[in-house]
């Protein structure tokens, strides 16, 4: 099964998996993203914005789903985006991949969440404290584990 | 044809999104046109290094053919995840 959506709203992480994993499920890998409390530099962070650009972002998910379950010969995959105002804490991003052995599991779930940072139309804006608001840049590791996974080659059975 | 700008270019541009007639032969093309709007428009655009479009959805260069797309939209490098 393939599952993506991009909504506004809490999701159940435990629920998420339970649907994922079928009867030929050997292993499920998760990545579950979480707000920081912190910015980059230690500062504190009052909450950080998700901004996406409507049915572009879903498709763009979709084909990361289908590419990543096409590579590493998954059983099912999910990818959940929270958009919105999110404060620390909260869980941002799941990513889960159910395949026959661990190493697809785990190797997908890492390959979809590298993409994630850069290759979907998402935008991150820290909220200060004081109200204000920063828009974020990629950072170059980010950009460096995304171009990596087109230098390697997809994993065999 | 219809304009989108996202994240830190809709603050500064100070819109969401505008109608403009279609003429422009690609995106760079549609961004000078842009710029003469309004001062928020040229300092959105000031810096094209930091900028990135999707003409009806798809992701492209500044420099893909317009052709007939009903739709542009102008974003800084994606940050999800």
């Amino acid at each position: 099964m393939r599952r993506v959506l991009v909504t506004s709203a809490p999701f159940d992480s435990g629920a998420e998996l339970a649907r994922l994993a079928g009867p030929d499920t050997g292993g499920t890998g998760c990545f579950i993203g979480t707000v920081r409390a912190t910015d980059a530099r230690g500062a504190p962070l009052a909450a950080l914005h998700l901004e996406h650009y409507p049915g572009v972002t879903e498709a763009a998910m979709s084909r990361l789903a289908d590419e990543a379950a096409a590579r590493f010969g998954l059983l099912g995959v999910t990818i959940i985006h929270r958009v919105g105002r999110l404060a620390p804490g909260t869980a941002i991003v799941l990513a889960a991949a159910a395949a026959a052995h661990r190493a697809p599991a785990l190797d997908a779930t890492r390959f979809m969440a590298d993409q994630l940072k850069t290759a979907i139309p998402l935008w991150k804006a820290e909220e200060r404290p004081d109200g204000g608001k920063d828009w974020l840049a990629p950072t170059a590791a980010d950009e460096a584990a995304a171009r990596n996974w087109l230098e390697t080659r997809p994993a065999q059975g | 044809m219809r304009v989108l700008y996202f994240a830190w270019l809709r603050e500064t541009v100070g819109l969401a999104e505008e109608m403009l007639a279609p003429g422009a032969a690609t995106p760079r093309a549609l961004v000078e046109i842009l710029r003469a709007r309004s001062a928020g428009h040229d300092a959105a655009f000031a810096d094209l290094t930091r900028l990135r479009c999707a003409v009806d959805g798809a992701i492209c260069p500044l420099d893909a053919p317009l052709g007939e797309a009903r739709e542009i939209a102008f974003f800084p490098p994606f940050t999800g995840g």
